[in-house]
């Protein structure tokens, strides 16, 4: 007979559930919606002409979606795989498993968000590429006026 | 520019006007740049092939970015895109179009809204879809 295997969930784990991140800081400035639009193969001025994205009624030019600014990058801080989830595993490969953004407001360029984050779900399964750990976070952005604006949820694959 | 499209003039199973980009390795080095995510696999094929893929993928994010973009680009300038959900279930090979598509799946009114929900997804060429997903716009109203 089989012994059943392992979890890979460890209690320590577990414990993060619901646990909320330090916040952290986003710029959303001009160049970056702009280099995002452009990748992404947007033609409409709006994301790129701040006089026309004004007369349309925005505050500076709109983030296009999937855009919640970039975090101050650090060279001496800790350089992670995997975004928010903070607790060691076994895994050295990390897949992105999906990504669902709410919006509640519009985000310009010239916003800074603050975002914290958690761990919503852990999960785990059998793939062809082995053990699976499967996770779930979940960010809350406020805006500088402490508006929420959004709320992403990441799903991430450890293998 | 396209006709503006209104709340009124939709109904369900009706399908969102598709949007075709072509992802070659300079898309996604543009991706790596605009995004901040610069994980090797998607522009460094030797890199990509040590971990075992047989080229770059096209990233996640960015077929979901090319769904917010083909919303965008159907709802008009007084439209809004208010989510986008999706699941990275197959890989997109560089140099390959990621096709995105979608279908009314409901309407309703909410809090002075006109909220339209949507079935959202991207095909392969070979019409495998990869990125299944769901969102929700709004749209204005004729009245």
């Amino acid at each position: 007979m089989a012994q059943p295997k392992a979890s890979v969930i460890t209690d320590k784990m577990r414990a993060e559930i619901g646990v909320e991140s330090e916040p952290i800081t986003f710029e959303v400035d001009k160049t970056a919606c702009r280099m995002f639009a452009r990748a992404v193969g947007y033609t409409d001025p709006i994301y790129f002409d701040e006089q026309y994205a004004k007369s349309k009624g925005y505050r500076s030019i709109p983030a296009p979606v999937g855009f919640l600014g970039h975090p101050t990058y650090d060279p001496n801080g800790p350089q992670r795989l995997g975004g928010y989830f903070r607790t060691d595993t076994p895994f050295k490969r990390i897949l992105n498993g999906g990504t669902d953004i709410e919006y509640f407001d519009t985000v310009c360029a010239g916003d800074v968000l603050t975002a914290t984050s958690k761990l919503v779900d852990l999960s785990e399964r059998e793939s062809r590429l082995g053990p699976m750990l499967i996770t779930v976070t979940e960010s809350t952005y406020r805006n500088q006026d402490g508006k929420l604006v959004a709320r992403a949820r990441g799903t991430g694959i450890q293998y | 520019m396209m006709a503006q499209l209104y709340f009124e003039d939709i109904s369900e199973g009706q399908e969102v006007t598709t949007l075709s980009q072509h992802c070659d390795s300079q898309r996604l080095v543009y991706w790596a740049a605009g995004s901040g995510d610069f994980y090797q696999i998607h522009y460094d094929k030797d890199f990509a092939q040590r971990t075992g893929l047989p080229d770059r993928i096209v990233h996640g994010a960015l077929k979901h970015a090319l769904l917010g973009r083909m919303l965008h680009e159907w709802v008009g300038a007084e439209g809004s895109v208010k989510r986008v959900a999706c699941q990275y279930r197959g890989m997109d090979m560089v140099d390959k179009d990621v096709i995105c598509k979608g279908a009314i799946t409901g309407k309703r009114s909410e809090n002075g809204e006109n909220l339209v929900d949507l079935e959202i997804w991207t095909e392969t060429p070979e019409g495998q879809k990869t990125t299944p997903g769901t969102a929700t716009v709004a749209l204005p109203s004729r009245s």
